[in-house]
């Protein structure tokens, strides 16, 4: 049997509500700090107490930290789901179960190892019998611990961490692990391949959800208010600016320089945000897919009275009562045109932790500049699991206020001002902040009904004129918004797009293509909505292109199908959405199926390719990625 | 509309040197003889004789045609005429950017009691520092003659037939979701409306005032609840009010009536005097001022007045312990997080 070595799934099948995120957030951190490239994702129901739910960890000593849709290792806790986790196991591959659990094994093609889970918490007279069951869970990790390798003092700093250095805690949970592994050592005999062996690979690296890196990243941004209501899985974006808002701008004289609100529903929540944006401050909230909705007539409203906020959008799959605690990319189309009658939203879309803290800051300079609604689309995997990421970079340019005029600058312009007057030619126009003491600063707010200085009117020339105008700064808004990230090697006349969490895996797909069918891709993220420039290049220079998306309908297919047109044919949508992260294997069976039947073979005109990326021009940046 | 003081004539000037016309609008567009009129016409003389600067004002509105007023007085102030019901949250909001600043919204039946309940609520709990006016006629006017949620039982009206619902009373509302200034007055008493209107704005935190202001076009019979000719009948004040402001020098010449006074003093120490006219009404006793909503609906009184005052709470902005400098005049220097902070962020991400 040959070792498999830093490369394998491991699951962990247990109750919601048991506890058992303290122990898998545990081997997580241990494996991480083992300098094992490895990503955790939880996979829940929408449930407080009880539902089965699932925990998955894939170490990658290439650094891939998608999905891994074969299980390598399972570990069993609960009986509900016992039969299906038994099921779920790769052939060769480890199942690990508690004892008590008296169901019929079924498979004899892969390794069993029965724990003594309760018993062993049971000896341990320092642990409450109230604390067994969430103890317990500590059990299987040190069993596990010893059987692939995990460094028991990694382990013992990851409780450290967890239980920020509290000793009683700390030791309760340490000796379970102990005692787990020093049962696993006399009692059980290694029958399966995986094994996990130091790597440096993690040094330097941090570990975080990306709705932390966003709520920080807007902190830096100078967030001053926030409003919110609570949605599965935005509510923690929220609630981590509440917890680093106090650390990251204390004053000595104990004041505030903003203010987070919890609103009464989503309506209110936008249009607190609206408020606050109106009048000078850097304004967000946050919220998913249902929320969204509701926010939809202040969106519309935000647009054609040209107030900056930024609107991030933890995407997740619909209704309530559908998936809601399971991961999507299915909001593109409905925020991209979100509002009455003709709108254009400015949209980013982060790809990993580092570019939602990036993106928290940049979105306010955005907004701002454009004076306009930005809408941030992360979603459930990237937001609420943790990923290893390069650690956040301090904001690398000053905060852009965009066109504010002061009671100087209306003293300088001797009052020559309007509100929507395009005197840049880039159709930004200047405001004025309220509490402005100037005369002439203040103007009166409201929808299209108004001329270049404000004023109401209803005359369609000026309508249309303020139309135009709008649609033009969405033109200009394209110089600002973040590039896209391209990985080009020589020769490829096939390409893939995708936004968002997918990259990881869709760059594991690719290696795959390359090496077991020869087929050989470029790849474009694409990171805001409009497309810059860079974007028209790249879908010129391919012959087919693969859209590769977490939903039923390709909507960002669909999107560039309408800015290309030209290129319709060659654009080949993949999209699959059923809830679950990304993996490389849906990707590589998607694009190989619609590879196959490409039989309208696009004119290729093997125009010469150009870098479109800085990512392009790092060597390291091969085609196969570690972020 | 002129901006600066013209020169010519000498003029009567306030204490902040500011003529009344600064504090006027633009001409109205709504119905002649529209009650909403002459609730702007007060909010200008009581702005001007309260010596306010219009720039420390924000005019905030909902939609509707009492949504559309805040164009037709001081053009020197921001407005945000925002969406239909949503004017609670958008206030809420624009206020945080400025804590000195204070606002003025002018909402409608509709726009409060129908869509913007929830929001009409949720404003009066959060104690936001503006003063909130609904111009109630218990009809839709810019649709053209509908039933609002404020309109009794029985009206007839046009087109729609009879409203077979309960109203909603406002002032209840206001009471019962904690607001801390409620007052009812009627738009054909012009003298109650603008004192009331000063004594709201001295106040520190939410001032609600259900002003009944009759739609001359869709809902003007003369036995309709929020008609003229109603109105002057059935309107029974809980007491005279007086608004004194906290400086002598812009004392109203008024003469101080006798008899039964109360007075309270608001939070800048300005000073509201009600003289009371049968019963010994206090409007800081909030299950005396249900009562007392309950009474007059029982018997058909349009109760007016400073009908609750709680003076104490503080407003949503001192809740919150904002720093002395307006939020919307920070820098980058009071924004952002020093260099250093980046590193210990990181150390925290494992």
């Amino acid at each position: 049997m040959n070792n498999v070595v830093n490369d394998f799934s491991i699951t962990v099948g247990t109750k919601n509500g048991s506890g058992s995120s303290t122990a898998n957030n545990t081997i997580l951190r241990a494996i991480f700090k083992m300098g094992i490239p490895v990503s955790g994702k939880n996979l829940f129901p929408s449930n407080i107490q009880g539902l089965p739910t699932w925990y998955t960890i894939r170490a990658s000593k290439d650094g891939y930290l998608g999905r891994r849709e074969e299980q390598d290792i399972v570990i069993a806790i609960n009986p509900d789901s016992f039969t299906k986790d038994l099921a779920s196991v790769a052939p060769g591959g480890a199942f690990y179960y508690a004892d008590d659990i008296k169901l019929p094994i079924t498979r004899a093609d892969i390794a069993l190892y029965p724990m003594p889970v309760k018993e062993l918490v049971k000896k341990d007279p320092n642990i409450p019998s109230d604390f067994r069951d969430l103890v317990g869970n500590m059990v299987y990790v040190g069993v596990l611990a010893h059987m692939i390798g995990i460094d028991i003092e990694k382990i013992n700093a990851a409780l450290t961490f967890h239980f920020k250095g509290k000793q009683k805690p700390i030791d309760m949970n340490f000796n379970a692990v102990k005692a787990g592994a020093e049962w696993a050592k006399a009692n059980l005999e290694k029958k399966d391949p995986f094994l996990l062996e130091a790597m440096d690979k993690t040094e330097g690296l941090i570990m975080a959800d990306g709705n932390t890196a966003a709520a920080i990243g807007s902190i830096f941004g100078g967030a001053q208010f926030v409003a919110w209501y609570p949605i599965t899985p935005a509510t923690s974006l929220a609630e981590a600016m509440n917890d680093y808002f106090p650390m990251l701008r204390k004053r000595d004289d104990g004041k505030h320089t903003y203010a987070v609100v919890q609103a009464e529903d989503e309506l209110a929540a936008i249009g607190m945000s609206v408020g606050a944006g109106w009048s000078g401050l850097r304004a967000m909230t946050s919220t998913s897919g249902p929320g969204l909705s509701l926010m939809t007539e202040f969106a519309g409203l935000a647009y054609y009275a040209e107030v900056p906020i930024v609107v991030w959008d933890i995407q997740r799959i619909g209704p309530s009562t559908g998936l809601p605690t399971r991961t999507s990319q299915a909001d593109l189309s409905f925020v991209i045109g979100m509002g009455h009658g003709d709108s254009d939203s400015v949209v980013l879309m982060p790809g990993d932790i580092n570019e939602c803290f990036d993106f928290g800051w940049q979105a306010f300079d955005l907004a701002e500049r454009l004076q306009t609604p930005v809408f941030v689309l992360s979603d459930l995997d990237m937001g609420m699991n943790q990923w290893m990421s390069k650690p956040f970079a301090y904001p690398s340019t000053p905060m852009d206020r965009g066109k504010v005029i002061s009671e100087k600058g209306l003293e300088e312009l001797k009052g020559n001002w309007g509100r929507y007057l395009d005197k840049d030619g880039d159709a930004i126009p200047y405001r004025t902040l309220p509490g402005n003491k100037h005369p002439l600063s203040p103007y009166f707010t409201r929808g299209t009904g108004h001329d270049e200085y404000a004023k109401y009117t209803e005359d369609s020339v000026v309508f249309h004129r303020n139309m135009q105008r709008l649609k033009q700064k969405f033109i200009t808004a394209k110089q600002y918004v973040p590039k896209p990230v391209t990985y080009t090697s020589k020769g490829s006349t096939v390409a893939i797009m995708a936004y968002g969490s997918t990259e990881s895996a869709i760059n594991e797909a690719r290696t795959q293509l390359e090496g077991d069918h020869g087929i050989k891709t470029d790849f474009m993220r694409v990171r805001a909505v409009p497309f810059p420039p860079e974007v028209d290049e790249f879908v010129k220079n391919y012959d087919q292109i693969f859209i590769v998306e977490m939903n039923r309908d390709g909507q960002l297919h669909q999107l560039l199908r309408l800015a290309f047109p030209e290129f319709a044919l060659k654009l080949k949508s993949v999209a699959f959405g059923d809830g679950m992260p990304a993996s490389a294997k849906w990707i590589r069976e998607g694009i190989l199926e619609k590879h196959a039947q490409n039989t309208v073979k696009a004119i290729s005109t093997k125009p010469e390719r150009k870098n479109t990326s800085k990512k392009t021009m790092t060597a390291k940046r091969g085609s196969k990625g570690v972020k | 509309m002129s901006a600066l003081p013209m020169a010519g004539a000498p003029v009567n000037t306030n204490l902040v040197g500011l003529t009344k016309n600064d504090y006027r609008g633009n001409p109205t567009t709504l119905c002649q003889g529209c009650g909403h009129n002459s609730i702007s016409n007060q909010i200008i003389a009581a702005m001007y004789e309260m010596s306010i600067l219009p720039e420390n004002v924000l005019k905030f509105s909902g939609i509707g045609c009492s949504s559309k007023s805040p164009t037709y007085f001081m053009n020197r102030s921001f407005g945000f005429n925002s969406l239909h019901g949503r004017m609670p949250s958008i206030a809420t909001g624009a206020l945080f950017g400025d804590h000195t600043l204070k606002g003025i919204g002018v909402s409608g039946d509709g726009d409060t009691a129908s869509i913007g309940m929830g929001q009409f609520k949720h404003i009066m709990r959060r104690n936001v520092n503006m003063v909130y006016i609904v111009e109630n006629n218990g009809v839709y006017g810019l649709t053209k003659g509908q039933f609002s949620a404020t309109a009794e039982r029985g009206l007839e009206l046009k087109k729609q037939g009879t409203n077979p619902y309960m109203p909603v009373d406002i002032c209840m509302e206001a009471v019962i979701s904690n607001a801390t200034f409620v007052a009812r007055s009627f738009a054909g008493n012009p003298k109650q409306v603008k004192e009331i209107l000063k004594a709201a704005f001295a106040h520190n935190g939410i001032a609600v005032l259900d002003i009944i202001s009759p739609c001359v076009t869709f809902n003007n019979q003369e036995n309709a609840y929020h008609s003229y000719a109603w109105g002057k009948d059935h309107e029974e004040p809980l007491h005279d009010i007086t608004y004194i402001a906290p400086r002598n020098e812009i004392m109203l010449e008024r003469e101080m009536n006798e008899g039964e006074i109360r007075e309270v003093t608001m939070h800048d120490g300005s000073v509201v005097i009600l003289k009371n006219l049968e019963k010994g009404y206090d409007p800081t006793d909030r299950f005396e001022a249900l009562r007392a909503l309950d009474e007059a609906q029982r018997n058909n009184w349009l109760a007016t007045g400073l009908i609750y005052i709680n003076t104490e709470k503080p407003s949503l902005n001192e809740t919150y312990n904002l720093v002395d400098t307006p939020l919307n005049r920070l820098t980058e220097a009071d924004l952002r997080p020093a260099p250093a902070m980046i590193d210990k962020i990181n150390a925290l991400m494992f």
